[in-house]
């Protein structure tokens, strides 16, 4: 008996200590959503494989060995094309030649830069159109009243229309539209991700819009346009993060299927993992390798992207908080 | 200021919310009468307790007193000042004397905020406090005052009990230096014994501070021990009011009756014994209420005449005021309660008979 209180006695005594010490600031939000992500294996894996890849964007093309434009294979007399000669990886050349003669390895790396470049802008031209809408829309329909439900309603079906359209058919006509060019490629990826973002934004909004703590700071006397700005927004707009890194793995796979469909950068001298991939079909028999690589480049981007998105979405999600 | 005073005045007040339907569209298809013509007055100083079951529009009535939900009729005077027609500038100024504390502790603080700028955005709209160290002092004596440690101030609502998260959202009325504070449900978000705590706090609150308070609740013991003054609600109109101990004991209105009925007795032998009325059927739909008197579609003792088509006023007997035209000879043993089947009254365009008997939606609801 007296063993038990004894230990009970300690017991106690070593959680007031350690309540004691747990006596400084606060955990937000964002703090414990960060703490959650670095104790995931999957957001480890996603941020390793992206800080790779914007290296190799960023600094790699002043690092590789050889120009990826120039035709060495073919003043070397090394590759033949038109006779099926395009020999593989060798001492001097890591990943082989393309069909033209340029050193894979150089185009893969400087290549990831293009990837990289169209997957930001589009993403950002798809979260500030999609945002602007999706923001509008959930205001007007927060703030109510018969204009603001016809301006919600009205933003709201132009966002069906674009949503009824299958993406890619969509993104394939604008850029068809506005001719091919890089900037084409990051518009259409662009605009595909605007319903998502839009619908997304709007949704977190009125729900956060109807919410006890939005009406405890309107019987508190705030103004509704501040209750909006510094209530309904920075609660609104987590998941929109995590939507923005989802579709960065769907906007470099798409910008990729744009410019296999020829509609992208139309000066092929240019490395682009999706131009790589399509100029590679004509040899898929005689070295496959040449759209293996680019492939699992932008395979591995998007996992990336993925699995860093799908963390996010775990750590910012209340309902499995502990 | 005389003990009588009368701080709230509620007149013919009016909520309907309209349903809407349409393709492209909205338009306005009927309307959902959430609180349909409800009279009341809360003296200053003083509780006035609200029961009714879920649905019957208790919250929506407290929350048009505060001007949260806008009244689509009626009065609401507070100090003497009309809120309904208040501009919109002077009704925000006037939110600092009138406050809510809300069921949910939880959903009813901002995620983001921690303790202090909960605490703090009260103060800075109202302007209360010259400068930081003032609204500090303010904000450290509103902490005593509902029994919270100084720590609290810089963590988030998450890092809370559920009792603690109350008194924070306690603390957030308490701050601006109301006079009303309008309390939804404010603890039948928790545990028994955390209940009693906090139902004590607001007691203290009010002795010490000369609080007046509108405690809307489904639990019956919560609003006996509280209020001096009880309002029944039933389909968004009172059925009847009276000073708390005279409710309990001596219930007139039949939906009343029902209620108290419902109230487990400590008492074994007694609760064996007693009378207990059971009520037949669901709430009827808000959107189209029954004729004449609410109940009648449910009520024991419905008479063939008047019940069913005169809608029967608020009238006082003794020191109750009773919606009903028989309360006397109910009251008096003169009418005996009888089977009453149930009727299932929902709009003709819903359809089919539901497949599923509706069950009570708030748990550990006595009515």
């Amino acid at each position: 008996m007296t063993i038990t209180t004894g230990k009970k006695r300690e017991k106690i005594d070593r959680l007031a200590e350690l309540a004691a010490r747990d006596d400084e600031q606060g955990v937000s939000l964002w703090k414990e959503a960060f703490r959650r992500l670095r104790r995931n294996p999957a957001a480890i894996i996603g941020v390793v494989i992206l800080a790779v890849f914007v290296l190799v964007a960023v600094v790699g093309p002043f690092l590789v060995p050889y120009s990826p434009t120039d035709s060495i294979g073919i003043r070397e007399g090394l590759v033949k094309s038109g006779q099926g000669i395009i020999p593989g990886a060798s001492g001097d050349h890591w990943l082989g030649f393309d069909h033209q003669g340029r050193d894979e390895f150089s185009r893969l790396i400087v290549g990831a830069r293009q990837t990289l470049l169209v997957g930001v802008v589009s993403t950002l031209i798809g979260l500030a159109v999609g945002a602007l809408i999706g923001g509008v829309a959930g205001a007007a329909a927060g703030l109510g009243g018969r204009w603001g439900r016809w301006i919600d309603t009205t933003l709201m079906r132009f966002i069906d229309m674009l949503l009824a359209m299958p993406s890619l058919l969509l993104a394939v006509s604008i850029a068809a539209l506005l001719g091919a060019s890089l900037t084409t490629v990051m518009i259409a990826v662009g605009v595909v991700s605007v319903p998502i973002f839009a619908r997304l934004l709007r949704g977190s909004m009125i729900a956060q819009s109807n919410s006890d703590y939005v009406l405890a700071a309107t019987s508190l006397g705030v103004k509704r346009s501040k209750i909006a700005l510094t209530h309904v927004v920075p609660n609104s707009i987590a998941p929109v993060i995590v939507q923005a890194t989802l579709t960065l793995a769907t906007a470099i796979i798409e910008a990729a299927a744009l410019s296999f469909l020829g509609l992208g950068n139309p000066d092929s001298a240019i490395p682009e993992w999706g131009v790589m991939l399509a100029d590679a079909q004509p040899y898929l028999g005689i070295r496959p390798g040449l759209a293996v690589y680019p492939a699992l480049g932008i395979i591995i981007t998007a996992l990336g992207f993925t699995l860093l998105g799908e963390a996010m979405r775990e750590a910012l999600d209340p309902k499995l908080r502990k | 200021m005389s003990d009588n005073e009368i701080l709230v005045e509620v007149r013919d007040l009016k909520v309907h919310f309209p349903i809407r339907r349409g393709l492209l569209f909205d338009r306005t298809v009927g309307h959902v009468k959430a609180v349909d013509g409800v009279d009341l007055s809360i003296p200053r100083g003083k509780t006035y307790g609200l029961v009714g079951e879920s649905g019957c529009g208790k919250s929506t009535l407290g929350r048009a007193l505060l001007q949260l939900t806008p009244p689509t009729g009626g009065e609401v005077t507070f100090d003497g000042v009309e809120l309904t027609t208040l501009p919109a500038g002077k009704l925000r100024s006037m939110r600092r004397r009138m406050q809510m504390i809300f069921q949910d502790p939880m959903s009813s603080l901002d995620p983001r905020q921690n303790v202090e700028s909960i605490l703090t955005e009260g103060l800075q709209t109202h302007g209360i406090g010259a400068d930081r160290n003032e609204r500090r002092r303010i904000i450290g004596e509103t902490l005593d005052a509902v029994g919270l440690p100084k720590w609290a101030l810089s963590r988030y609502p998450h890092e809370f009990s559920g009792g603690q998260r109350q008194r924070i959202g306690i603390a957030r009325a308490l701050v601006l230096g109301p006079e009303l504070i309008v309390a939804d449900e404010p603890v039948s978000a928790l545990d028994v014994s955390i209940q009693a705590q906090v139902v004590n706090l607001l007691d203290e609150l009010q002795e010490s501070l000369g609080l007046t308070y509108l405690v809307i609740a489904h639990d019956l013991a919560v609003v006996r021990h509280i209020s001096d003054m009880v309002g029944v609600m039933y389909l968004g109109a009172l059925v009847e009011e009276a000073p708390s101990e005279r409710l309990y004991t001596e219930p007139l209105h039949p939906y009343t009756r029902a209620l108290m009925s419902a109230v487990p007795v400590p008492d074994p032998d007694v609760e064996d014994r007693r009378e207990r009325i059971l009520l037949a059927g669901d709430l009827p739909s808000p959107a189209s209420p029954p004729s004449g008197c609410r109940f009648h579609t449910r009520c024991p003792w419905a008479q063939p005449t008047r019940c069913a088509d005169e809608r029967p006023e608020l009238r006082p007997i003794g020191e109750s005021r009773v919606a009903c035209h028989w309360a006397e000879q109910i009251a008096a043993g003169e009418l005996r309660p009888h089977e009453v089947t149930a009727t299932i009254t929902r709009p003709e365009d819903e359809g089919e008979e539901p497949g599923v008997v509706s069950a009570p939606s708030e748990p550990g609801s006595y009515v």
